[in-house]
Formats: C-alpha cells, structure tokens, sequence
C-alpha cells in the first residue's frame, strides 16, 4: 500500500475584489509516495509545494481530485493520528512553555498522560533541546522554534511525518542533526515527506524527488537514477598547477584551485590525457565520469515546457 | 463532551490566564470598594440599590468587553499566527476546536464573574453590615450576566469565523448595543406599519434579546424575579448561543486556511 496517493488534487483560489479571477494554485497532481521512502517535494518559492501539503492536511479544500493517505482520505480523524506535520516558519502559542505545548499536542493526539510525560522528554532530548522544556516559547530563537516543530511532529510516533521546509532557520549543525533524524525515522521504518528547495538537502537524503514548477509537476524519480545520465565526460584532477597543452589540446576545461588541477574533457580522451599526465611526471589524484547534479535536472525541468518540446528532437 | 474539546477549553483558559486577562479583577476591585466608601459616606438609606446597580453594571461591562475582545480573536488570531495548522493536522475536527474555544472563553468569564460576584457581596456587606433575604435575586441577576455572556462569546466566536477581528468587534457591540434596546425595538416594531412593521420585527427578533436578560434594577429594588423568567431566559440564551456557534462551525467546517 502506498503511504500516499494523490489523484488529481487540483487547488483553484479566486482572487481580486469581486473574487471572479481565478488563480490556478495547483493543476491536476498525481502523485505516489510508497511506504517507507523519504521523498523530497522539490520547486522553487511559490510552486506550489505548501499548497499541496495543505491539501493533504484539509487546511485547503480541493477545487478538484483527491488523495489518500496510509489508505485513508484525508479528512479521517484515525489517519491523522498516525501522521505529523511541521508547517513552514511554524508558530505556536508563546505563552506555553516547549513541555506544555507537546503536553497539549500529545492530548490532543491522544496520548496518555504517562507517555505523554515519557515521549515529550525523548523527543525534546531529540531534536537537541533537552534543558529548556520549561521556558516560555516566546523567548525561542527561529531556529529553536523549528526544532520543537520537528518534536511535536514525531511527538506521536506516526508512521508518516510531512515536513514543509525544515531546515528553514536551522544553522548548518542543526541542518546535519534534522538530517540525521529524518534517516533515523527511515531505519524505524516510518515515511518521510518533505518539501524544500534546497538541492543539497534533498540529494543527500531522498529516495526519490518529485520536482514542482508553476504549479505544475515537472518530474518524479529516483535521486540515484536522475543523476546517473552521464555526459559522456570525465573529470582528471592532479596534483600541481602545470596544464600541459596538449591536454588542453584535446578541448578540456581545465580549472586551477590551490596545488591542484581539474579537467573536464571527452571521454574518448581519457586514455590520451592519462599518458600526457605520466610523459609529464605529474600525479594523477583521481578519475571520475562526470554525472548530472540533481541540480542539473531541477534545472532542466524548471525550463518552459515549450522550450523543452523545442529541444527534444 | 470529547476530551479533545476539554483540552482545547483548557488551553484557551490558560492563554486568557496568561494573557493576564484576570488582571481587570484588579479594576473592578478598586472600583467597587471605592464606590462602597464613597456611597457609605454620601447615600442615605440607597447605599444597598446603588452598589448593587454599580456592582452588577460594572460586572456585566467588564464581561462584554472581555468577551468580546477575547472572542473576536480566538479564531482569527489563530488562522493569522499559524497556530492552528498544527492543531488541525491531528484527529481534531473543525466542530470540536470552534466549541472548545467556545468553552474555554465561557469558563473564563465564569470564574471571572465569580470572583467580581464575591467582590459584589463584600460590598453589600461592608455598607449594610448585613445580608438580606432579597439578596438572593442578586444571584439570579449575576446567573443571567452569564447568560449574556454565553450569547456574546458565540456571537464573537461566529464573527471570528469569517471577519477580521476589528470587523468582528464592530459587529458584536453593535448586536450588544442593539440588543440592550430590544424591547424598545420590538416597542417601534409594534407601533410602525407596512415594510417598517416587517423589517423592525425581523430586526427585533434576530438582536438578542438582552433586555430580558437584564434585571438589575428590579433585583437593586429587591423585586422578585419569577420562576418564568428564570426558564425562559435559560432556553432562550442557550438555543441563540447554539444557532450562533453552529453558524461558526458551518463556516468555519467550509473555509480554506490560507
């Protein structure tokens, strides 16, 4: 069974003064997300990726379609308990301290009130903020806020956490940890749905993609398989700053960084560039084909669709 | 009543507590124990009629405006700040956080009346040196203040749903005001003819009603208030306060949080 499903989840808002103009927020989506994975909602601001969480949360309703979630619809009590949300730039109420609104969370989630008290500790502890549960959330820093949006997500245990942008305001020791914790909910077996446009993030840590444009999928895949096209180039690095010529000969880009040298030239050259490397005594570091980024594809696939048509023969 | 909407009535309770929302117990305090020494000092024989009108004017204002000031805010403030995103995104559904709310703000007001009702009798007690058996009516009077503002909490909670909170604020006083002169409405209603007889009447009957609901002078003149009206005034408060929450729900179970 599928962890999510979404069929033609269509968003449609009426804007202006007399709401007669329509905004298409969404166009028909359909989407797969299987049990277990993490999958990465990728786009730029304003694609339309917290628009389709909030859809599958019944913040919004559907102009069309619809979406099934661990085999439930979306507006079922017994499914949201088993899911978690983090909103982006999420807020909550300031005058509650971190221990107080994973109480409240918890009770609201159902929780008794022993594993209420046992859960709200770990996942504090969790997501590194294990000796302030006690202070009021309106002296939060942005960064700490995010981090007790990803504790009351998990607070439940569910089998299935959406994550609209969470390393939003994080500093790069935080970004690591969310990682490491979004790997962790994978190895106990949980789904892991988040949203972001930061590549980097989501190449490091998703299964598979699904890339959003204009409201528009453009795309969905395995990370693994949408970077493996290669380019039919291999990228040489050796130690030193001499580029001889005639490796510049064979149509290398070649890039001097500190001792080293980089070279990005036809694979049909390997061989050739090698053996001007060893006649020159210089020290080959490494060998390695080159292969499109997931930046590479997002790219591509964040081009028009009429340009795309055009390029394809 | 599901647990879900117990817990969302505590919340609310303990934002209003923390809000320092209580704080106008302070207020209404050092209004009424002045008003006590001053009227102790210059009344002859009314001290009784007019702390008691004082009193209880002063608990039924200090309760509109909490009702309404809070009420207006509990929906909207809600959707403005996000927080509700992380509430609706587990097994609450929409009817049980509008009512929870609605309880929350109730059970404030309660123990907010309570407090000034204490208040209320010290007075009593400190310019007449004792009680009296028409007393009691006293009760009744601060019995339907609460009433009142059971049907304004609904009210604000109804515009909440769908109007921005000063909107929903222009719009709750004016159904109190106008609602405070409902009998005179239903007086002209009588009296007019033709579309102005139809249009007063629908008028008349769709304000609340809070001229009934109001009884402090007869209880400060130490009349009696019937049974009757004590039966009445509970159906009544309780079906507008009902229609008024359910049209919250249903907008509110209908609108895209954007």
């Amino acid at each position: 069974m599928a962890a999510i499903e979404i069929l033609g989840l269509e968003k449609t808002y009426t804007v202006g003064f007399w709401r007669k103009k329509p905004k298409q927020a969404l166009k028909p989506l359909h989407l797969k997300v299987e049990d277990g994975e993490i999958f990465g909602f990728l786009g730029p601001n304003g694609a339309g990726k917290t628009t389709t969480l909030k859809l599958l949360m019944g913040l919004v309703f559907p102009t069309a379609g619809t979406a099934r979630i661990l085999g439930m619809a979306i507006d079922e009590p017994r499914m949201k308990a088993q899911i978690g949300f983090l909103p982006e730039q999420p807020y909550f109420y300031d005058y509650l301290t971190a221990s107080e609104l994973l109480n409240y969370y918890g009770q609201l989630s159902g929780l008794n009130a022993k594993l209420r008290s046992r859960r709200v500790g770990e996942v504090l502890n969790l997501v590194g903020l294990p000796d302030i549960g006690g202070m009021q959330l309106r002296k939060f820093s942005k960064g700490m806020l995010q981090r007790v949006g990803i504790a009351q997500a998990i607070l439940h245990n569910p089998k299935l956490v959406f994550f609209d942008e969470p390393m939003s305001g994080l500093d790069p020791m935080g970004r690591r940890e969310v990682r490491d914790l979004m790997e962790q909910l994978k190895h106990e077996g949980k789904t892991v749905f988040f949203s972001t446009h930061i590549l980097s993030d989501a190449e490091a840590l998703c299964d598979r993609v699904a890339i959003i444009h204009r409201g528009e999928l453009r795309g969905v895949g395995a990370v693994a398989e949408l970077t493996s096209s290669v380019h039919g180039q291999v990228e040489l690095v050796w130690q030193g700053t001499a580029v001889p010529a005639s490796v510049q000969g064979f149509g290398a880009e070649c890039h001097v960084t500190g001792d080293t040298v980089r070279a990005v030239l036809p694979e049909d050259k390997q061989d050739a560039a090698i053996e001007v490397l060893r006649r020159e005594r210089l020290r080959l570091i490494s060998v390695t084909p080159v292969r499109a980024s997931l930046e590479d594809y997002f790219v591509q696939k964040l081009q028009p669709t009429e340009a795309l048509a055009g390029a394809q023969p | 009543m599901s647990a879900r909407i117990v817990h969302i009535a505590a919340n609310t309770f303990r934002e209003a507590v923390r809000d320092r929302v209580l704080y106008n117990l302070i207020a209404f305090a050092l209004l009424l124990s002045g008003a006590a020494i001053l009227v102790g000092q210059i009344s002859i024989d009314i001290e009784r009629l007019v702390v008691i009108n004082l009193g209880l004017t002063a608990v039924s204002l200090f309760g509109i405006v909490i009702a309404i000031f809070i009420g207006i805010g509990l929906v909207s403030k809600e959707i403005e700040k996000r927080t509700l995103y992380t509430v609706l995104s587990r097994p609450v559904r929409r009817w049980e956080f509008i009512v929870g709310k609605f309880f929350g703000l109730t059970g404030t007001l309660f123990v907010n009346t309570f407090f000034m009702s204490i208040g209320v009798f010290g007075a009593l007690l400190y310019v007449s040196h004792q009680f009296q058996k028409a007393d009691g009516w006293v009760l009744v009077a601060l019995y339907f203040i609460i009433l009142e503002f059971v049907i304004v909490t609904a009210l604000a909670l109804l515009f909440s749903s769908f109007s921005s909170p000063l909107l929903s604020a222009v719009f709750a006083f004016a159904l109190f005001v106008i609602g405070s002169f409902s009998e005179d409405l239903r007086g002209f209603a009588a009296m007019a003819h033709g579309v102005t007889h139809w249009l007063a009447t629908c008028a008349a009957y769709l304000v609340p009603n809070f001229s009934a609901l109001n009884v402090i002078s007869s209880v400060a003149h130490q009349q009696p208030v019937s049974g009757q009206l004590i039966l009445y005034n509970t159906a009544y408060a309780l079906i507008y306060a009902v229609m008024a929450l359910s049209g919250a729900v249903v907008i509110f179970e209908h609108r895209n949080l954007k």
